[in-house]
């Protein structure tokens, strides 16, 4: 709830989002795996974040969760819970934390880190097999803002 | 929900009768060690592909893989190398002197080594024949692993996992629950804690291997086990291991064994 209250006087104060963004090591994690803050300050954007979560080379959350909201993506998955009415489940710093890493929330998740770069055992460079020359070359999943696209998105779905 | 009915667990109507004859079993109990990780069934991956592909795999004239088991027979009795030998001058009939060989591999030889079947048939070409070792995923290779493995069709998998073979198989072991890569997934996550489930359009096996090397119709072409591996790791967003490691090797013995008891199909077919 602070981080928030401060967030907005800081927005407020100066007019437009002008915060910087927040780096997936800075990412102020509240005990319970949530994170209140927004990673941009930029509010995300419902309909950028459906176009993350259904492409495969994006989110691709599709391959896991079903959504039934949206009947016209092929091939949904039944790895995790169905999406529709998460918004009623959590709030939306829980939402957050778990697309910018769901481990914080379920210590064991099958879930990857949307926003992360590491430690991992034996990263390689997106699909190419070869492994990092630089740690630039380990880049998040999904940049912040598409995770704020994600969570707006995400908030829509109430039953 | 609709879309994902498609797929479905393990099909329970259908039979993998070989030419009209010859009945694999496609499950089987699971293997001790296992201690109900995969509850009480190991199923074969032949369960839980689509009709056609399972088809393709009763027939072997429909079944592509034995135009590579040809080219290995073939092989067999052909001299190269320095030796001008063939494999039959040795080791005679492929049909009695390679029967249950597939079934027992990978195994710790006399020189305490854990090795592959690619391996003993790379010895065998390097220091018996003179001849060059074959790369662990060439063709010639696949086609002798195919026409070696047939052998073996019908058998149990009973691959050693005591005495010798046990350190290996530790380390396999602790391969296979290793979260791999920036997705950090192990095998065991998607092939024990989901077999039966869809990521995306691919319905999920149990990951076993008692069909390899088989015919890919994605790839349309052979796939060797440690190619399967590589894959596996490489869409963790992982850096696998080299075909033919030591590491995969190892994984290779404790992949096997939790199919023990489930029939070699060698050559198998899969989408
Ligand atoms: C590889 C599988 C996988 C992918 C990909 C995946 N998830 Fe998940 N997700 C899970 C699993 C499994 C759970 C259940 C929690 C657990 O891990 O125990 C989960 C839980 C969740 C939850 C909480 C579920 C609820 O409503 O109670 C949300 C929200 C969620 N995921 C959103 C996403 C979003 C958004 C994406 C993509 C940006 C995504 N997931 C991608 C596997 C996945
Ligand atoms: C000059 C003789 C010779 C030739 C030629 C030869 N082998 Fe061998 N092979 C052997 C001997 C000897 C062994 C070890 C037998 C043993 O330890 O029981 C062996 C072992 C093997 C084994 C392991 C069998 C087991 O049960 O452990 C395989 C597989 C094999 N050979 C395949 C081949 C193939 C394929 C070729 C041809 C490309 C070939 N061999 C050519 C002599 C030969
Ligand atoms: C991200 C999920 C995922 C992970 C992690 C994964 N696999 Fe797979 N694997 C698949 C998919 C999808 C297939 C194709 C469908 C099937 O047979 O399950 C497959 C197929 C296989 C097959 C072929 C089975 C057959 O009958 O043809 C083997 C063997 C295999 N995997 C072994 C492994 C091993 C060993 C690991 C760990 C090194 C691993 N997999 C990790 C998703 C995964």
């Amino acid at each position: 709830m602070q981080h928030i209250l401060v967030l907005t006087v800081v927005v407020a104060g100066l007019g437009a989002p002008v915060m910087a963004e927040i780096a997936p090591a800075d990412v102020p994690w509240a005990e319970d795996g949530s994170i209140s803050e927004s990673l941009t300050g930029t509010p995300g954007k419902p309909e950028e974040g459906k176009v993350v979560m259904t492409t495969n080379a994006l989110g691709n959350c599709v391959a896991c969760h079903a959504i039934e909201a949206l009947p016209d993506v092929p091939f949904q998955g039944n790895i995790g819970p169905q999406l529709d009415g998460a918004a009623d489940r959590w709030s939306e710093a829980q939402l957050r934390g778990i697309v910018v890493d769901a481990k914080h929330t379920f210590p064991d998740s099958f879930m990857p880190g949307m926003y992360k770069v590491g430690p991992f055992i034996r990263p390689g460079v997106a699909y190419t097999a070869k492994p990092p020359e630089k740690p630039e070359d380990i880049q998040p999943i999904l940049s912040a803002q598409q995770v704020e696209d994600v969570v707006a998105y995400l908030m829509t779905l109430k039953e | 929900l609709a879309l994902t009915a498609a797929h479905a667990d393990p099909v329970q109507d259908d039979q993998l009768l070989i030419n009209g004859e010859e009945e694999l079993a496609t499950q089987a109990p699971a293997p001790d060690h296992l201690e109900g990780a995969l509850g009480d069934t190991v199923y074969s991956g032949w369960l839980f592909r689509d009709t056609d592909t399972r088809a393709m795999q009763k027939d072997d004239f429909d079944n592509p893989m034995f135009l590579f088991v040809d080219a290995g027979l073939e092989t067999w009795s052909t001299p190269e190398g320095t030796a001008d030998k063939s494999c039959a001058d040795c080791h005679n009939d492929i049909e009695e002197s390679m029967k249950g060989v597939r079934a027992q591999m990978p195994k710790v030889n006399d020189k305490g080594e854990l090795w592959a079947l690619e391996n003993y048939v790379n010895d065998c070409r390097t220091n018996r024949m003179g001849a060059e070792a074959w790369g662990w995923n060439s063709q010639e290779m696949k086609n002798m692993t195919a026409a070696i493995g047939l052998q073996s069709r019908g058998m149990p998998v009973a691959v050693k996992i005591d005495g010798e073979a046990a350190p290996f198989w530790e380390k396999g072991k602790e391969m296979y629950y290793t979260r791999f890569g920036q997705l950090e997934m192990s095998c065991a996550n998607c092939h024990e804690d989901n077999f039966g489930k869809n990521i995306r359009s691919d319905h999920l096996s149990q990951g076993q291997i008692n069909g390899f090397p088989l015919y890919r119709l994605k790839d349309q072409g052979a796939v060797s086990m440690h190619q399967r591996f590589v894959g596996c790791v490489r869409d963790t967003r992982g850096v696998p291991f080299e075909a033919g490691s030591q590491e995969f090797r190892e994984l290779e013995l404790y992949v096997a064994s939790r199919g023990n008891g489930l029939a070699v199909e060698t050559p198998a077919v899969r989408h």
